[in-house]
C-alpha cells in the first residue's frame, strides 16, 4: 500500500497531501446548523445540482464537498474514518472493501433495489458504462469502430496516425481504471490484445478521466479507452469533436456508490442525504442533474453493471494485484 | 338432596394430560426441526467455504522460487449471499502472513491439507472460519501455503429465523390438532358416563329394575354395582311394603271383632256416661280400621302401579257403582251424593286402582262435609277423561294445596277430623300410574274440588 500513497502524492502534485484536494467547495455556507463532510471522486460540476437541490430542501444542512481520486479516498478514509460523514466513489471494489472491513454504518430506512445495495450500507446511485471516446477528426472518412475488436483493427491499420495518440487510465494510480481493467480482463482476452496494441503505439497513461478528455478534445490523443462517457457528455464544448462509443461486444458498467461512515457524528443527517441521493438518482422526475441515473438496462440492451459482491475484493488481493499489474505493465509499457 | 363431594374433574384431568402431552411433543418437534435445520444450514455454509478455499489453494503455484496465488474470481463470488455476508481471508506461507487480512487468525497452524473449521469473531461480527493448507514443492524448496477464510453468518441466521418461524408454526399446528383431538377423545369418553347418568335420572320413581343397555367394559363394574344396589333396595322396599300390608291386615280383623263387641255392649249399657265412653271407643276403632284399610290400599297401589292391569272400562259406570255403594253411608250422615256429567267416558285403565282412588276421594269429601252438605261427583270426557269430586266443606288451606298430596300430610284445618292423610296420596299415585295427574282446587262459595284426570 505504501507505494500507492507515493503514487497518489505524485498524481496530486503536492507534498502536504492531507490538506490538498482536487477541489473543495462548501454549499449553503451561511446559515446551517450542521455540516456534512463528503469525500468524493465525482467532479464538483457534476454533483453540484444534486447538492443544491438537497440544501434548498434542507436549509439547516451545509455540505462540505471534497474531491480527490478513488485510491486517495480509500487511503484517507482508512486513516481517518471519523473525518468524513459520507464517502462517494466510482471505485466499487475499494468501496465494497471499506464496507466489508466495517467502516460503514448500516442504514435502516433506505429503500433500494437489492442488486444496487450491499449490506444496507453501500448504495449505488448511477449506472455508467465505460466507453471508447474518439476524436472524430482522426476517423474522418473512416468507419468508426463499434467494438474492441474493431478498435484493434483500426489501430493496427494506421499505426502512424495513432502512435503516441491513444490514451487510457494508468491503473496503478486510478482505482476506477483498475476496476475497469480487471473487469475487462475477466470478461475477455480481447482486452489483453487491445492493451498490447495500445502498448505498441506508445500509449499515454492518465490518472483521471478529466485530463484524458481534455487531451482528446484538443486533439493530443485520438482514442481514449475506458473513459467514463458521462464525463465526456457533460462537456458541452466537446460535443462536436468527440464521439462516445459503447463497445458492442461486452459492456463494462460501473455504479457510483456511497456509504455513511461508521464513525460519523451525524448519522441521521448523513442517512437523510443518502435517502435523498438514492431517490434523486432513481426517479427521472427528480433527476434533473448531470449524473446518469441508476438503471438496470441502457438503450434497451441488457447492460448489467458490475455486481456488488465480495468477489470485487479478488483483484484487491496483494498477490493478485501484483500479478495483474505486472501483466498490465508488460503489455502496455513495452521498453 | 345433598350433592356429592366433588374433587377434581375426570374431563379436565384427561384433557389436561392429553393437551400437556401434545404441548411437550410440539415443543420437542420444534426443537428437533430447529436443531436439524441449524445443522443443515451450517453444513451448507461449510461446504461453500470449503469449495471456495479449495479453489483458492488450487490457484497457488511456485514460480521462480516465489509463491504466486492467482485468486479465482469465483472463489469470492460463490460466497455472495442474499444477506450480503462479509468475507475475510488471509494467505500465509509457512505461518508468515502473505496477503489478505492480517488480523484474521486461526487457532491452529497449517496441518498438511486438513480442513479445519472454527467459530470466531472478526471486526464486530461472528464468523465461521475455515482453514486449509497445501504443500507446494518447488525446484529446491518445499513450502506450505495456508489459507484462512471467514464469513459472517447473517444469511445463515436469516435462514434459521425463517426455519424457526416455520417450525414454530408446524409445532403450533400440531399442538392445535392434538388439542382438538384431545377434546374430542375426552368428550367421547366422558359422554358414556353422561349417558349412564341421564338414563339413571330419566327413570321413574318406582323403577328399580337393573340396567341392561350395553356399556363400555371399563364401566361394567360400576353398572353391576349399581344394579346390585338397586336390587337390594327393591327387595328391602317390597319387604317393608309387605310388612305394612301384613300388619294392617292382621290388625283389621281383630279390630272388627272388638268393634262388634263394643257395639253390642253399647246396646246394653244404660248409664249415659258409659254410653259416651263406648261411642268414643267405637269411633276410635273406626279410625284405626280405616287407617289400616288405607295402608293396605296404599301398599296395593304401590305394587300395582308398576304392573298396571289395564282394561276397557267406563268411568261413568265406575263412579255410579261407587256412588250407589256409598249412598247408604252418606244418608247416615245426612249428606246428598249425586253423579252427573257425560253419559259414557270410556277409558283403558286399572279398574281396581281407579275404584280405590275415587272411593278415597268420596270418603274424604264425606268426612269434611258439614251435615246436610251436598257432594257432587262429575265425570267428563273432555279435555281428558276425568272424575271430579266436590264438596261443601271448609276447602283446602290455600297455602298448603301443593303439599297436601304427600304421604301422611293433612291440612291444617283438619285437626278435628279423623284421617290418616293417605287418601289424596293414594289418588295421586293412581293418577300418576296412569300417566295422569291430580288437581286440587277450592270452589267459589266454599268447598273443595279434587279432579282426577287421566
Amino acid at each position: 500500500m505504501r507505494y500507492l500513497i507515493v503514487l497518489v502524492l505524485v498524481c496530486l502534485g503536492s507534498t502536504g497531501w492531507a490538506q490538498n484536494w482536487e477541489d473543495r467547495q462548501v454549499f449553503n455556507d451561511t446559515d446551517a446548523a450542521t455540516t456534512l463532510r463528503i469525500i468524493s471522486s465525482t467532479d464538483t460540476d457534476l454533483f453540484a445540482p444534486l447538492i443544491d437541490t438537497f440544501v434548498a430542501r434542507n436549509p439547516d444542512i451545509a455540505i462540505e464537498y471534497l474531491v480527490t481520486g478513488t485510491a486517495d479516498i480509500d487511503l484517507r478514509f482508512r486513516n481517518t474514518p471519523e473525518a468524513f460523514d459520507i464517502a462517494i466513489s466510482s471505485a466499487m471494489d475499494l468501496q465494497l472493501k471499506l464496507v466489508n472491513d466495517g467502516y460503514a454504518l448500516p442504514l435502516e430506512n433506505v429503500a433500494h433495489l437489492p442488486w444496487a445495495e450491499w449490506r444496507q450500507s453501500l448504495f449505488a446511485f448511477t449506472s455508467e458504462p465505460a466507453a471508447i471516446v474518439i476524436n472524430r477528426a482522426a476517423f474522418d472518412g473512416m468507419a468508426i469502430p463499434q467494438s474492441r475488436q474493431e478498435l484493434i483493427e483500426a489501430l493496427r491499420a494506421r499505426p502512424d496516425v495513432f502512435r503516441n495518440r491513444v490514451g487510457t487510465y494508468d491503473v496503478r494510480q486510478s482505482g476506477l481504471g483498475y476496476l475497469f481493467a480487471t473487469q475487462d480482463a475477466r470478461a475477455s482476452e480481447t482486452f489483453w490484445r487491445l492493451m498490447e496494441v495500445m502498448g505498441g503505439l506508445d500509449v499515454r497513461l492518465y490518472c483521471c478521466s478529466g485530463d484524458m478528455i481534455d487531451d482528446l478534445t484538443d486533439g493530443t490523443i485520438a482514442v481514449a479507452y475506458n473513459v467514463l462517457g458521462s464525463y465526456a457528455e457533460a462537456r458541452a464544448e466537446s460535443q462536436s469533436t468527440l464521439e462516445i462509443i459503447l463497445p458492442s461486444d461486452f459492456p463494462t458498467t460501473m455504479m457510483r456508490t456511497a456509504f455513511v461512515s461508521r464513525a460519523t457524528k451525524k448519522p441521521q443527517t448523513a442517512a437523510q442525504f443518502i435517502q435523498f441521493l438514492v431517490s434523486y438518482q432513481s426517479s427521472p422526475v427528480d433527476g434533473a442533474g448531470l449524473l446518469p441515473l441508476l438503471s438496470e438496462k441502457e438503450n434497451g440492451a441488457e447492460r448489467r453493471a458490475i455486481a456488488l459482491e465480495p468477489a470485487l475484493m479478488t483483484f484487491l488481493d496483494r498477490l493478485k494485484r501484483n500479478k495483474f499489474l505486472s501483466e498490465w505493465e508488460s503489455a502496455l509499457i513495452q521498453k | 338432596m345433598d350433592s356429592p363431594g366433588v374433587s377434581g374433574s375426570l374431563r379436565n384431568q384427561l384433557a389436561l394430560t392429553l393437551i400437556g402431552g401434545a404441548a411437550v411433543l410440539a415443543l420437542l418437534l420444534f426443537f428437533a426441526v430447529r436443531s436439524y435445520a441449524v445443522q443443515v444450514a451450517q453444513q451448507g455454509q461449510n461446504n461453500i467455504l470449503e469449495a471456495s478455499v479449495t479453489s483458492m489453494l488450487d490457484a497457488a503455484a511456485i514460480r521462480d522460487g516465489r509463491i504466486e496465488l492467482d485468486l479465482p474470481y469465483a472463489a469470492f463470488s460463490m460466497l455472495a449471499t442474499p444477506a450480503d455476508d462479509r468475507v475475510f481471508y488471509a494467505i500465509l506461507q509457512d505461518g508468515v502472513h502473505l496477503s489478505g487480512y492480517e488480523d484474521l487468525a486461526f487457532s491452529q497452524g497449517a496441518t498438511g491439507g486438513n480442513l479445519m473449521f472454527e467459530i470466531g469473531e472478526m471486526r464486530g461480527g461472528a464468523v465461521q472460519k475455515i482453514s486449509a493448507s497445501r504443500t507446494l514443492i518447488g525446484a529446491n524448496n518445499r513450502t506450505e501455503v495456508q489459507i484462512v477464510l471467514a464469513q459472517t453468518q447473517d444469511a445463515l441466521s436469516e435462514t434459521l429465523d425463517q426455519i424457526s418461524r416455520n417450525a414454530a408454526l408446524l409445532g403450533l399446528g400440531f399442538f392445535g390438532l392434538a388439542a382438538a383431538l384431545s377434546f374430542w377423545a375426552t368428550s367421547a369418553t366422558i359422554g358414556q358416563l353422561g349417558k349412564l347418568t341421564s338414563s339413571v335420572t330419566r327413570r321413574g320413581p318406582q323403577d328399580l329394575s337393573p340396567f341392561t343397555k350395553p356399556v363400555p367394559r371399563e364401566m361394567a363394574p360400576l353398572v353391576t354395582s349399581l344394579n346390585s344396589l338397586m336390587g337390594r333396595l327393591d327387595q328391602s322396599l317390597s319387604r317393608s311394603e309387605d310388612f305394612i300390608a301384613e300388619a294392617a291386615h292382621r290388625v283389621r280383623t281383630p279390630l272388627a271383632t272388638v268393634r262388634s263387641y263394643a257395639e253390642a255392649t253399647l246396646q246394653r249399657v244404660d248409664k249415659e256416661e258409659n254410653r259416651e265412653a263406648m261411642r268414643s271407643m267405637v269411633k276410635a276403632i273406626d279410625e284405626s280400621s280405616r287407617a289400616a284399610g288405607q295402608l293396605l290400599d296404599h301398599a296395593m297401589i304401590t305394587f300395582r302401579a308398576d304392573h298396571l292391569e289395564r282394561e276397557e272400562i267406563d268411568l261413568v259406570v265406575v263412579a255410579r257403582e261407587l256412588v250407589l255403594r256409598l249412598t247408604p253411608i252418606a244418608d247416615m250422615k245426612d249428606l246428598s251424593l249425586t253423579l252427573r256429567g257425560d253419559p259414557h267416558v270410556p277409558y283403558s285403565g286399572d279398574l281396581v286402582l281407579i275404584q280405590n282412588a275415587v272411593r278415597n276421594l268420596i270418603d274424604n269429601a264425606m268426612k269434611y262435609s258439614p251435615a246436610e252438605g251436598a257432594i257432587e261427583v262429575a265425570v267428563a270426557l273432555h279435555p281428558r277423561p276425568q272424575i271430579r269430586v266436590c264438596d261443601r266443606g271448609p276447602g283446602f288451606p290455600t297455602d298448603e294445596i301443593e303439599a297436601l298430596t304427600t304421604r301422611f300430610r293433612r291440612g291444617a284445618n283438619a285437626a278435628n277430623t279423623i284421617g290418616s292423610g293417605l287418601g289424596l296420596t293414594i289418588a295421586r299415585e293412581v293418577a300418576q300410574a296412569h300417566g295422569g295427574q291430580i288437581e286440587l282446587a277450592n270452589q267459589e262459595g266454599g268447598g273443595a274440588c279434587v279432579t282426577l284426570s287421566f
